[in-house]
């Protein structure tokens, strides 16, 4: 398993270089600047003297490659850069907004897997019934349902309506502030894995040694729980591991609506006001909490499937 | 006259002679919101103009004047006054003395020094160096060629006098959040980013990044009997769908409205009463770049004027959230001139004009313009029949607002809509016009005209306040005659106030900048 993670491992590091790269590029050619973001809500133009200098002192004059090295050889050395915006540490700035994202995408996942998993192997057992349709039309729902809008939704009904949560913010970070947008974020993964499985556990059903083991006269449970569930499992669970990573953007919408202190909003301010350093930095936590997540996954596939060999 | 102008301009129930009235009420917690994004920037006030910041900085913080909204002027703050000598170059200020830092030390003529020397470290590139600079010697510590500022002068702990490079009123200079005085012992550690001390009413709690800022109240604050509230806490709420939601449910007292909130609001006889509005110094327009020949006659310019129907734009599309322009000065300026009228909405006129600058058949230009609902893309998109009326044909070029003011500080463009600071100071606001200010400061539209460069400098040289005035308003008026922009309109920021908040101060410069020690909340607030 070592070997194995060590080869995992490895080859990350061509993708991770290559977001770096593609990021950086990216950043360097489009137009606008942590300056003329400064003079985005038009209460008086930066001094043009102050913007030379911030220019020299960001080093944004410098040629392209000689900014990526630099910026290469800081990252080697786990350091993310100064944020232009507010002239702090990355790496302290992401730090902070670590723990609040991950909080939601823990919550959402959570989220997404009671629901959507079960729906999924419901609809699944009784292929054509009531129960399949109305979780297929929840599965359908979720999937289509904007974010901002289902937001919305939920910020009318349970707060305003209801009373039941409040509408927005972090509050002591606790279960109340984070259920409306954990469920927000949750729902469109929700839908995917009990898609997922609905079909995962359908093509099983009709699979040899489903039929084998039911004409040993194994019981229905029997053969759900060993056969079904347990082949279906590694498929829903690339799912999840991929929705697990996939989290990690949408989150960003879901952020800004509830004023969630994650790092998807620190993103979107941080490209709205081209605070380079802190864009990259964001983006390169998402890539690695992405890879990470997959190795994970890739582990686990052998504990659920031992025929799963590391080799 | 700024006074009545905001009276007028600005209504709302809870602004009501008879809510002034009552006693206020101390304790309790204000609940603001910081509407435009999805964090602060910096907790470093020196580092950031954008109005998001200055929101929770008039709560930590204070400079040596503040604004005054009921005046609609700066008065004096950490300055109880100033005395002019050396041919109003030379202010002499009697600053507070018993103004003290969040950490208990009283703040001295030294703590005015050290933070405008900071202000001016060139190395650090703040923005408000463009205000210090005005003192002389600031621009030498700037460029590392001297140490400290040689026209700031201790004359002992509660007396600075401060040596101006050119003939300015100082108030205009020293009032917002970026000329903040900070404390010399503590600035300088690395600490007081993360925990800033200040002078204002609110001590700092904590920041959340991205979710809110608590302060609470400053129990040495230099005014008697204030800061009113116990806390104060500013929840970072972009989202205008998300800010209507919680305001509808009482978890926010103040919620910055949009022109279809504005409506809605108005409509909703619960809301209507809500509603505080007043005219902000921020003046809407398309610019013209004259290097872009047919926009060099002053004939073209003024068609495109008569041209677009503007009241309807205003009536239709910005909801009515915003007053139409009579020239650059807005409503709020002390120097807006109530007598000028608007262009009519005459297309026969405007192909007149054509006409006779020899564009009969019309021309095609570039118009460069963000997504901004009020003055960006949607109006853009309003007004393309309207020109296509003449025979003008637009092409439309989108670019985010970020790029959008770097496009026009280059000059990459041949017209622009933006919405653009038009005030406090009238002297300043016209100057964006004056020949040598370069379009890379604000004279994006490189206007250049020999009568109004002399009216500005005659402005400049004169001691005699009334004559001043009369210089520059003539000033405005030919700025309007040459039409170097579509005279849209002037901001009219509307925010939605709980009605057991009080004392709400009309500030034409930012609405959502409040002097925070003056709020109140009475019992009914929801808020512990």
């Amino acid at each position: 398993m070592l070997a194995f993670l060590i080869r995992r491992l490895l080859q990350a590091v061509p993708t991770v270089l290559a977001v770096v790269l593609v990021v950086f590029v990216l950043f360097s050619v489009v137009p606008g600047s942590i300056m003329s973001s400064m003079d985005g809500d038009g209460r008086g133009a930066t001094d043009a003297q102050v913007m030379e200098r911030m220019r020299k002192q960001l080093g944004l004059d410098d040629p392209i490659y000689v900014r990526f090295g630099a910026y290469i050889s800081k990252l080697a050395m786990g350091d993310l850069g100064t944020s232009f915006r507010t002239r702090e540490p990355v790496t302290s700035m992401l730090a902070k907004r670590m723990w609040p994202t991950l909080q939601l995408i823990f919550a959402a996942m959570t989220f997404a897997i009671l629901i959507g998993v079960p729906l999924g192997f419901i609809a699944a057992l009784r292929p054509g019934s009531l129960a399949d349709t109305l979780s297929m039309v929840v599965a359908v729902s979720g999937l289509s349902m904007a974010k901002f809008w289902l937001g919305l939704l939920l910020m009318y009904l349970f707060a305003l309506k209801l009373g039941w949560l409040p509408s927005f913010g972090y509050g002591d970070g606790g279960l109340k502030y984070l259920l409306l947008p954990a469920v927000t974020l949750g729902v469109s993964p929700m839908a995917l894995l009990a898609r997922t499985t609905r079909a995962a556990v359908l093509e099983i059903m009709t699979a040899d040694f489903v039929r084998t083991a039911r004409s040993k006269g194994m019981s229905e449970t029997r053969v759900v729980k060993w056969h079904v569930m347990r082949n279906a499992l590694v498929i829903i669970l690339t799912a999840i591991g991929l929705q697990f990573g996939a989290l990690m953007g949408q989150a960003v919408v879901v952020e800004k609506l509830f004023s969630w202190p994650g790092i998807g909003s620190l993103l979107v301010d941080s490209v709205l006001q081209r605070d380079i350093p802190t864009v990259q930095g964001s983006i390169f936590v998402v890539v690695l909490f992405f890879l990470a997540i997959n190795m994970a996954i890739d582990l686990l596939y052998g504990v659920i499937d031992p025929r799963i060999r590391y080799s | 006259m700024l006074k009545k102008i905001a009276i007028v301009a600005g209504l709302g129930l809870l602004l009501s002679a008879a809510a002034e009235a009552q006693t206020p009420r101390k304790g309790g917690t204000i609940r603001m919101t910081a509407p435009y994004g999805s964090s602060f920037s910096s907790m470093d006030i020196h580092t950031t103009q954008r109005a998001q910041d200055e929101i929770y900085a008039k709560g930590l913080h204070r400079s040596l004047y503040i604004w005054d909204s009921a005046e609609g002027k700066p008065v004096p703050e950490l300055a109880k006054d100033a005395t002019v000598s050396g041919g109003g170059l030379v202010y002499t200020f009697r600053l507070r003395d018993d103004a003290y830092f969040h950490n208990g030390r009283k703040m001295t003529a030294d703590d005015v020094i050290f933070s405008f020397n900071r202000i001016m470290d060139g190395s650090k590139a703040y923005p408000g160096a463009r205000f210090v600079r005005v003192i002389k010697g600031a621009a030498e510590v700037e460029k590392g060629q001297a140490k400290e500022i040689s026209g700031l002068k201790k004359i002992d702990d509660f007396t600075l006098e401060m040596t101006l490079t050119e003939k300015v009123d100082p108030a205009f200079y020293f009032w917002n959040a970026l000329t903040s005085i900070y404390p010399a012992d503590e600035a300088v550690k690395e600490s007081f980013i993360q925990k800033p001390i200040g002078l204002g009413p609110f001590k700092f709690v904590e920041h959340v990044p991205g979710s809110r800022i608590v302060l609470e109240r400053w129990e040495k604050f230099y005014k008697p009997g204030k800061p009113y509230a116990d806390r104060l806490i500013i929840s970072v709420m972009g989202e205008a769908a998300a800010r209507d939601v919680a305001f509808r449910n009482k978890e926010i007292d103040t919620s910055v409205l949009g022109p279809a909130q504005y409506v809605a609001y108005q409509a909703d006889p619960n809301l209507k009463g809500t509603i505080a509005e007043v005219a902000e110094v921020f003046t809407r327009h398309m610019g013209m770049n004259p290097s872009f020949k047919p926009f060099a006659d002053k004939r073209v310019r003024q068609a495109i004027n008569y041209a677009i129907d503007t009241d309807l734009i205003i009536n239709k599309l910005v909801k009515g959230k915003a007053y139409r322009a009579t020239s650059w000065l807005p409503l709020t300026s002390p120097l807006y001139d109530k007598t000028m009228k608007p262009y009519a909405y005459d297309p026969a006129k405007a192909k007149q004009l054509l006409s006779e600058a020899g564009y009969p058949n019309g021309f095609e230009f570039e118009w460069t313009t963000s997504s901004n609902e009020s003055w960006g893309l949607p109006i853009v998109e309003a007004i393309i029949p309207m020109l296509a009326k003449v025979g003008i044909t637009v092409k439309v070029k989108q670019v985010e607002t970020a790029v959008l003011a770097e496009v026009i500080r280059k000059g990459e463009f041949q017209a622009y809509v933006y919405s653009m600071a038009s005030g406090p100071d009238p002297a300043a606001a016209l100057k964006c016009f004056y020949s040598k200010t370069p379009p890379s400061a604000c004279n994006y539209t490189n206007f250049n005209n020999a009568d109004f460069d002399k009216l500005i400098d005659d402005a400049g040289q004169t001691d005699d306040g009334a004559k001043r005035d009369q210089l520059l308003k003539k000033a405005n008026a030919l700025l309007y005659d040459e039409a170097p922009v579509w005279f849209f309109n002037y901001n009219k920021a509307v925010m939605a106030v709980q009605p057991w908040l009080k004392g709400i101060q009309l500030n034409a410069t930012e609405l959502t900048h409040q002097n925070v020690e003056d709020l109140w909340v009475d019992e009914t607030s929801p808020a512990k």
